[in-house]
């Protein structure tokens, strides 16, 4: 069976437009169809032939399937563009629901759903009931998708009309295909819904046990993807439950036995008899196993999900460790998962043969894979305490063989391999030092310089070998010159001779002097410091026993753990993130014509007041008018002249003749007065501590303003911050020093915090993770949010010129809307006052029938820019945000911040 | 936990749009086309990229089949396992319409690859895939008749392969038996992996909706069918059904059960974990005389009973890079040098069991190397065989009713093979 549909694409004569529309409208069957099909053909290319409208439309009634669907798949893609034209086609859909032929009802009925335009939306819903309610089953598990694309459409039409109760009931339909539409339908309504609309009763739970035997592959996963999330009463009920289940284990198509595996695994823990459960795990092990014969993509989605799932039960594959052991014809990326599953399996008790086969990946060809399989090799060792030795050997064998890249992966493993086990394995550094020429790259470099440092006193030209190091200092990487710093201190205090200190002097003038690294400067100056005032301290410091590291780097939080396993089968378990970090819900908006609209704002222009247009990008914002002054500002100068904080001897600016401006000013009690800080430890938590905290911008600088009360009976003393990896990598830019907290009593503190110290990877999230701990009480953790808001900096100020640019040049996709519902806009002035306090800066207004639209711009650190557009009719609540920025991921924390800007 | 795709995308090699079809409105032609060109062309070889990709807000899923990608983008935490199977089954769809699935096939047939991506997934949720089935009411231009078509009664029936009223003069089924072996021998000879992967591949010509019943040499329904087992039996490890076979009637009886599809499908596939003495084994030695001159000698022996015969022996000796010059001499069959692999093939067209055959080759190297020292590539010894009428496992089709209810009487072929899997021997 074959076309020959080619020759469609082949007429790009000029004038092909005028001619198609004649085409169209022959009057001879034949060349109608033909004609059609070429209109298509260009749609396929990437023509617009939206102005053949009206002429296709008029192709519509015809009694040739073939072509009706032509034209119906013309509509989808072009009545968003013809949205009054589209209306034409309004009748024939309407009578195509209600032809006899039941293919004919479902197409008419599944096209109108896909046409997002209000004016087919309301006419779809007659149709719609009544195929809801068709006799056939084709019909109606097509109409059972449908209600749920009006849901995306039109929430409310769906629940004014019935439409909910409607699909609910199909649940209980005699056919299976259309009880797993029902399912799909009813599952991306309730996600989309705030209120309860698909609960799985005990009920409901029986007939979608039964429809799962009949149903398409498809369906299977519908149902069983909805059915995981059904909390069963009690261990009896999750064991029938999960009895009805395994026998899906045994299909033919992977994705139902992913599904499966994720409701067993659901169930199995309400399950309290471990002879169940280890009978589970008994069964669950060959058909993951046979997942690894399937196609390499499916295999790639398997491997990921069995890396999450031995975390949880790692007793299921416990004796399958051969099955991960990589083809030589297997991608790589299937090659780099089932790696980081050998080593979860990895155990005493098959670790030679595991070691055998990472030796054996080491001498492959792809790069990234055989640094892989090195660190592998370290992970073993530091996770098998038995096996260490001998995968050390295996390293040195390996290094032996001088490929460069395996040989640097080799020293920086094995620097961690000194971390697990101090003063076990040095005899093997002369081995490494054989190959100090050859490192260049910084990790290895880094490492190497560690081990030097570390072990300085056991190995007789510690000091020559640094010193080769040291003449290249100034060019090194940031992670290099630390390290080197570093050894060079240890090395001194462990051998204080003249060659070890006139390197100490040469590297501690590079760091001060010579750096524009601060993390250099600082630890440099603090070495410097320790050492001149009482260097037997240092040594206590320096050299001080560090405690052991353990291989925990890639097992996951035991929280994050469980939400991954109710997501198995899902990108969410392809990714190890949860849903939320990643999807994002984008309303198909109609396109714009931004040129019109903007030419129009730019008359209508509201006038700009001078105070707010030449601020240059350090002078703190100008409010112009007076009335809405909300929050104080702060009439202390800017920290740059600030005085130096009182814990910081005058000693040490002597000594190293630091500049006062250099150091940043660690802490000041905070005076300035405003709402109180939100509670995000409260005392009932804390044993008696209650810690409110909230991040603050002040001067173009980030605060972390913090409330410590102590209600507990004992004093607290040593307090510490630490903040987790977050999406701007919010990090504190000191150490907190918060005085002895005596019972009864509170103090303010703002710290100051710095910007992109530690990221996390993926997409951007408010949360911000803090812990506090004392020498008193154990370590207290509370998430904060990171308001967008508060980093909005200073010359985030845009001309409307390069606005309109910037707005024209970003491209659709990276434009975002929200609407922000309960917001009322109430005094223009005042709003637009606060929000440029806020360095959000007006650009232009426009009317727009009853409607006010506002531009703005704004920035955050690094550059990133925000446009945006709001929507709103004054004094009435209801306001829509419309943001345009080259980061659209960052979109969801802007809509966070708007909020609260526009709320207070 | 819902999601379904937003769209669905066939694009040529190079990552441009040929074909695709929107299901939400939420990810456009042009952003996918945008992401997925520059994707290909940065990472230059696509095969070893990550099959699942985040970019701006959008997950990306693809498969490559011959010179054609085929792609599903959502915004939603979709199932990606459920939604790249379906673009896998998608392919065997389009194979099955046109033949060969590729870029030319596609632009010949678009108007039937709309028709059929609008049959197959609705709202972006996966709808049917079953080939046979669709193209009883969706035909290409040759098949194609005026008269309107309506929607056959499988595509949601319970029985959703298989149509009614099917009619042949003759009933027949075919049932072969494949098992293939999979091995992995490491540098030091031993067999690290081994396994056998086995699937019943029937063709069906029956008439009616025929009931089917088939019994196996499965230890476990025999011993609770309360029957000695002397050695005859078989533990399957894990079976995997065509979704014909009811399983809920499996889980509780051992019974296969099944009403099957027209024509051929393979009904189920076995697993088996047992170890298995390799069936052929190569061993090579590699002397290096001097800088330029590499000598290497094979031998490969059969370790099968003598009455089976293994045929169209293949085995890929890899050989260094700069080899040229090859001089080659075989006990039996023939060898070519194929630069391209960087391996020497060896044919042997029959090749009995309990037989030692013998092959040595010489070749010139160029006696320049490299300062730096480059790890040397190490590809394992590859094998391929079919060994006719012998299965590893021991698996045996003791009887396959058929019972339709015009009564007729249909004949049951059954044939036995077993090939090399996945063969891999490091021994070089």
């Amino acid at each position: 069976m074959s076309g020959h549909d080619s020759k469609y694409f082949s007429t790009t004569k000029k004038g092909e437009i005028p001619e198609l529309k004649e085409e169209l409208n022959s009057q001879y069957k034949d060349k109608r169809k033909d004609a059609v099909k070429k209109v298509i053909a260009a749609m396929t290319v990437g023509k617009d032939v939206s102005s053949l409208f009206t002429d296709v439309v008029n192709c519509m009634q015809t009694e040739n399937l073939e072509l009706k669907k032509l034209v119906y798949l013309y509509l989808i893609n072009y009545a968003k563009s013809q949205p009054d034209l589209a209306i034409l086609a309004v009748n024939t859909f309407v009578k195509d629901s209600q032809d006899p032929n039941p293919l004919i009802r479902a197409l008419a009925v599944r096209t109108m759903g896909c046409i997002r335009v209000d004016k087919i939306t309301e006419y779809l819903c007659d149709p719609l009931q009544r195929c809801l309610k068709d006799d056939d089953p084709y019909v109606r598990k097509t109409a059972a998708i449908c209600v749920a694309k009006l849901y995306d459409i039109n929430a409310e039409l769906v629940e004014d009309r019935g439409f909910l109760e409607s699909v609910k009931d199909l649940i209980s339909d005699n056919n299976p295909m259309v009880v797993a539409n029902a399912v799909a339908a009813l599952t991306e309504i309730q996600d989309n819904s705030i209120r309860p609309v698909f609960e799985i009763t005990s009920h409901t739970l029986s007939k979608l046990l039964t429809a799962l035997n009949e149903c398409t592959e498809w369906g299977q996963v519908f149902i069983l993807d909805a059915l995981s999330r059904y909390k069963a009463a009690d261990a009896r009920e999750a064991e029938n439950i999960v009895e009805r289940v395994t026998p899906r284990l045994q299909h033919a198509n992977c994705a139902v036995v992913l599904s499966a595996v994720k409701m067993i695994l659901q169930q199995m823990e309400l399950i309290t008899s471990t002879d169940v459960v280890r009978n589970l795990c008994k069964k669950m092990a060959p058909p993951l196993v046979t997942l690894l014969s399937a196609e390499p993509e499916i295999q790639y989605v398997a491997l990921r999900n069995i890396n999450l799932i031995v975390q949880r039960r790692p007793t299921i594959l416990a004796h399958e460790i051969k099955v991960f052991f990589c083809k030589y014809n297997d991608p790589i990326y299937v090659k780099m998962e089932k790696l980081e599953i050998m080593i979860k399996l990895a155990s005493d008790r098959n670790i030679d043969q595991v070691l055998l086969e990472f030796k054996e990946y080491a001498t492959e060809v792809d790069v990234d894979f055989v640094r892989k399989a090195v660190r592998a090799i370290g992970r073993c060792a530091i996770k098998l305490e038995r096996a260490a030795e001998r995968c050390i050997s295996v390293l040195l064998e390996l290094i032996k063989i001088k490929v460069n890249y395996v040989v640097q992966e080799a020293i920086i493993v094995i620097k961690d391999i000194f971390r697990r086990y101090p003063n076990t394995y040095e005899s093997i550094i002369a081995t490494l030092c054989e190959s100090l020429d050859t490192l260049d790259e910084p990790e290895a470099k880094a490492s190497m310089i560690w081990i030097i440092g570390e072990y300085a006193e056991r190995i007789d030209n510690a000091d020559e070998l640094l010193e080769s190091f040291l003449e290249s200092f100034p060019e090194e990487p940031a992670q290099v010159q630390l390290q080197l710093l570093t050894a060079t201190v240890k090395l001194f205090l462990k051998k204080p001779t003249e060659g070890p200190q006139q390197m100490i002097q040469v590297v501690l003038n590079n760091a001060t002097v010579e750096t524009d690294n601060p993390d250099l400067r600082d630890r440099a100056y603090i070495y410097w410091r320790l050492l001149s005032t009482d260097p037997e301290a240092a040594k206590d410091i320096v050299l001080a026993e560090k405690p052991v590291i353990s291989d925990d780097s890639n097992l996951l939080d035991s929280s994050l753990l469980d939400e991954l396993l109710a997501n198995i089968a899902t990108l969410s378990s392809v990714y190890h993130k949860p849903p939320e970090t990643f999807v994002t819900r984008v309303k198909a908006t109609a396109q714009k014509t931004e040129d019109d609209e903007y030419a129009e704002g730019s008359e209508a222009g509201y006038p700009e007041s001078s105070a707010h247009s030449a601020d240059g990008p350090t002078s703190p914002p100008t409010s112009s008018s007076n009335d809405a002054h909300v929050g104080a500002t702060r009439p202390a100068p800017a920290p740059s002249t600030s005085p130096p904080a009182a814990p910081v001897p005058d000693l040490m600016g002597d000594l190293l003749g630091m500049s006062n401006n250099s150091i940043v000013p660690v802490d000041q009690p905070s005076t300035t007065p405003g709402p109180p800080l939100p509670v995000l430890l409260p005392a009932s938590t804390g044993q008696g501590l209650q810690i409110s905290a909230q991040l603050k911008g002040q001067d173009g600088q980030i605060f972390y303003s913090l409330l410590f009360e102590n209600n507990s009976q004992i004093p607290l003393d040593g307090f510490m911050i630490q903040f987790n990896k977050n999406s701007l990598g919010l990090a504190a830019a000191g150490p907190l020093q918060v005085p002895q907290l005596q019972p009864g009593t509170s103090v303010a503190i703002l710290l100051p915090m710095v910007l992109f110290q530690n990221m996390s990877a993926g997409p951007p999230s408010s949360l911000l993770q803090v812990a506090v701990k004392n020498n008193q009480q154990p370590v207290w953790y509370f998430n904060d949010k990171i308001s967008l808001h508060v980093f909005f900096t200073e010359d985030g100020r845009m001309e409307r010129g390069s606005f309109l640019e910037t707005w024209r040049s970003l491209p659709d996709s990276n434009e975002i809307t929200k609407d922000l519902p309960g917001i009322t806009v109430n005094g223009v002035e005042s709003t637009l006052d606060r929000l440029v306090e806020s360095n959000m800066f007006f650009i232009a207004k426009r009317k727009h029938s009853n409607q006010d639209v506002f531009y703005f711009s704004a920035k955050i650190p690094r550059g990133v820019a925000f446009l945006i557009e709001l929507t709103t009719v004054v004094g009435t609540p209801g306001v829509k945000c419309a943001i345009k920025t080259p980061n659209p991921e960052m979109a969801p924390l802007f809509f966070e911040a708007i909020e609260t800007l526009l709320k207070s | 936990m819902a999601g379904a795709a937003s769209a669905l995308f066939l694009l040529d090699i190079k990552g441009r749009v040929l074909v695709w079809r929107d299901y939400r409105g939420d990810v456009s032609a042009v952003q996918a086309e945008r992401f997925f060109t520059k994707f290909i062309e940065k990472e230059g070889d696509p095969q070893s990229q990550d099959p699942v990709v985040y970019d701006n807000g959008v997950s990306y899923m693809f498969v490559q089949h011959s010179n054609v990608y085929l792609m599903a983008a959502s915004r939603q935490n979709c199932n990606a396992a459920s939604l790249i199977s379906f673009l896998h089954s998608v392919v065997n769809v389009f194979k099955h319409y046109f033949e060969e699935l590729e870029e030319e096939s596609l632009r010949d047939n678009f108007v039937v690859v709309y028709e059929l991506l609008d049959e197959m997934m609705d709202f972006g949720y996966p709808q049917y895939t079953e080939a046979k089935i669709l193209s009883e009411f969706i035909k290409t231009d040759a098949y194609r008749m005026e008269t309107s078509q309506r929607p056959p009664m499988a595509v949601t029936n319970a029985v959703s392969w298989r149509s009614e009223g099917i009619n042949y003069k003759k009933n027949e089924v075919f049932l072969d038996v494949v098992e293939s072996v999979n091995i992995l021998v490491n540098t030091n000879g031993q067999v690290i992996r081994s396994d056998v992967v086995g699937a019943l591949k029937m063709r069906t010509y029956l008439s009616g909706m025929p009931e089917c019943k088939l019994g196996l040499n499965d230890r476990v329904l025999l011993e609770a069918q309360g029957r000695t087992t002397k050695g005859k039996a078989i533990d399957l490890e894990d079976i995997k059904f065509h979704q014909c076979v009811r399983l809920a009637r499996f889980e509780n009886d051992r019974t296969i059960s099944f009403i099957p599809p027209d024509g051929a499908f393979d009904l189920m596939t076995y697993r088996l974990s047992t170890q298995v003495k390799p069936l052929i084994w190569v061993e090579a030695q590699v002397e290096k005389h001097s800088r330029s001159r590499v000598e290497i000698m094979v031998k490969a022996r059969s370790q099968f009973k003598e009455r089976s015969t293994a045929t169209n022996v293949e085995i890929e000796l890899p050989v260094p890079v700069d080899a040229s010059n090859p001089n080659i001499r075989t006990s039996m069959g023939s060898a070519s040098y194929a630069p391209e692999n960087d391996a020497l093939m060896w044919k042997i067209k029959s090749f009995p069991g309990g037989k030692e055959y013998m092959l040595r080759a010489e070749f010139s190297l160029s006696s320049i190397t490299a300062e730096e020292a480059t790890p040397e590539r190490k590809a394992p010894i590859r094998v391929k065989f079919e060994i006719p009428y012998f299965t590893v496992s021991g698996i045996q089709v003791r009887y396959l009713k058929i019972i339709e209810k015009s009564g007729y009487q249909a004949l049951p072929w059954v044939r036995y093979i077993t090939m090399a899997g996945e063969y891999e021997l490091r021994l070089i």
